[in-house]
């Protein structure tokens, strides 16, 4: 069981319309590791990720996460995305609830864990992405790298196995981008198991066990790092390297 | 071009006397006096050419009077409550109702849409009178329903389909991001709903349902048609009794107004708050 990755994805085939966002993707991610996912906007990255988490679903292929089979109307999707974290783009923060609010809901409602119990939990947490101080907060109130680090931390509080990561520094000012990236440079070190879509390559380079390179919704490129960026062998990677490391 | 070529002064000039009169909010007030004096004149002289006889001293013991029994309440008083009754009742009935097929409407059941839609269409584009004669004289007798049963229901329903487009587009209006984050901390689809859509939704649907609550009160006055007691149909018995027709249908008309605009203003106040604290 422990050897087993813990997503699995087989030739996955997704279409919205007549777009083939998705054309036969397969990619395993094992326990504990760090996956990079890159490429132009389009790629199909990001609906990868997603159907990860059930998000989306695919039309064809076959998708294992953590064990279990994942497709339209399974019964299990509830229980496997709580196992599955998902820090969105845009933070996606509940606006009506207060910092602590946000972090305590999921445990309270869906794992039924008690209101004193899930607080502890959400402290913990917020500690440990450095923002304790603004627990009782709406997100409003805060910059964009704290909403996204409630984000993560909202996350980290429903006890998730594997982390998904959608463009989580694209909507951040740059002076913000660092504290976030320091916190997820962290939980790498941890040993969560991450599937970032990014382009921050510096942190690629620092966390990443392997780099995805995706282009019009196939993987294109999968490759070590020092590989990847040194010596990628397709032409399209190579474009894209050049044009986002050059400035 | 050098700066001299730009004008100087960038102070919009002062308008002309004429403008800032007519523009004024006394003069407003001025003109609305104005035209409602003539209206009241009007009305005043044309019954006087009628020798119409007014007798406004005998209108408010239809609303209350004191007796040995003590205070009664009037006629008039009766009927506003029936109405209150009547439209506290269908209000509720058609949040519910509403409610119910917004949800139906959303679900990711094909005929549940289906039976959304073909409710709202039929009960939007079907005459609230027509609508009252079918809860009635059809509906009432096969369900055994009480005349003020049939009316409740009635209002109900066809507010409900109303009711339920004003909370359709508050869940639309919550942005679909907040679906994905409370699915993907593994909440189901009504735990989402009652914890995070609804929540933020309800504050934005305030407003126009309590412009619905309004519109109720308003179209409650039809079923005077089937005679249940309510203001219209009281004013109406008022008027065939003591031939007051003036007096009655003004004071009918007054206190529609006055909890109409009541409501309004609260609204308005409403929405400043809810306008505050975004």
């Amino acid at each position: 069981m422990t050897d087993a990755p813990v997503i699995s994805a087989r030739k996955l085939d997704k279409f919205y319309g007549d777009f083939h966002a998705l054309k036969g993707v397969s990619i395993d991610v094992e326990r504990g590791e760090r996956v990079v996912i890159c490429g132009p906007s389009g790629s199909g990255k990001s609906t990868l990720i997603r159907c990860f988490n059930a998000l989306e679903f695919h039309q064809g292929g076959k998708l294992f996460v953590a064990g279990n089979e994942v497709y339209e109307g399974a019964k299990n999707i509830n229980l496997l995305r709580q196992h599955v974290g998902m820090v969105f783009q845009q933070f996606n923060l509940f606006p009506h609830l207060t910092v602590l609010e946000n972090l305590t809901i999921g445990p309270q409602k869906v794992r039924g864990v008690s209101r004193a119990a899930a607080e502890a939990t959400a402290r913990k947490f917020l500690e440990r992405v450095r923002i304790p101080d603004q627990a009782d907060k709406y997100p409003r109130q805060l910059s964009g790298g704290q909403q996204q680090r409630v984000a993560i931390a909202r996350s980290l509080c429903m006890e998730t196995r594997i982390m998904l990561f959608d463009e989580p520094t694209s909507a951040l000012d740059p002076e913000m981008i660092s504290e976030v990236l320091e916190v997820m440079v962290e939980l790498a070190q941890e040993g969560m198991t991450m599937v970032c879509v990014t382009h921050e390559m510096g942190f690629a380079r620092k966390v990443a066990d392997r780099m995805v390179f995706m282009d019009a919704g196939e993987i294109v490129e999968m490759a070590d790092p020092e590989t990847f960026f040194d010596h990628p062998r397709s032409e399209r990677c190579r474009d894209f390297l050049d044009k986002i490391l050059d400035h | 071009m050098s700066d001299a070529a730009l004008p100087q002064n960038l102070m919009p000039a002062r308008p002309p006397l004429s403008r800032r009169v007519t523009g004024s909010t006394g003069f407003a007030l001025l003109m609305y006096a104005g035209l409602m004096g003539l209206f009241v004149y009007g009305a005043y002289s044309g019954a006087a050419r009628m020798g119409y006889n007014w007798q406004w001293y005998n209108i408010p013991r239809y609303i209350y009077r004191f007796t040995d029994d003590g205070f009664q309440a009037g006629e008039l008083m009766i009927g506003l409550g029936m109405t209150l009754v009547l439209s506290l009742g269908a209000f509720l009935l058609a949040v519910g109702a509403g409610l119910a097929m917004a949800l139906l409407r959303l679900s990711d059941l094909v005929i549940g849409k289906w039976l959304s839609i073909a409710l709202l269409e039929f009960l939007r584009n079907m005459p609230l009178l027509v609508l009252v004669y079918l809860f009635y004289y059809v509906l009432g007798p096969i369900f055994t329903w009480s005349r003020i049963t049939a009316a409740v229901i009635c209002l109900g329903v066809f507010h409900g389909a109303l009711v339920s487009e004003i909370i359709r587009g508050g869940i639309k209006s919550v942005a679909q991001g907040q679906w994905e984050a409370a699915r993907s901390i593994g909440m189901t689809k009504g735990q989402a709903y009652l914890y995070i859509i609804l929540p933020q939704a309800v504050p934005l649907m305030l407003p126009p349902l309590t412009n619905e609550a309004i519109q109720l009160i308003k179209s409650s006055a039809i079923v005077s048609v089937i005679a249940v007691a309510e203001l219209t149909t009281v004013g109406r018995n008022l008027v065939s009794d003591t031939y007051m027709s003036f007096e009655v249908w003004f004071t009918v008309a007054l206190i529609y107004l006055a909890i109409t605009l009541t409501m309004s203003f609260g609204v308005s106040a409403l929405e400043n708050r809810i306008g505050r604290h975004e």
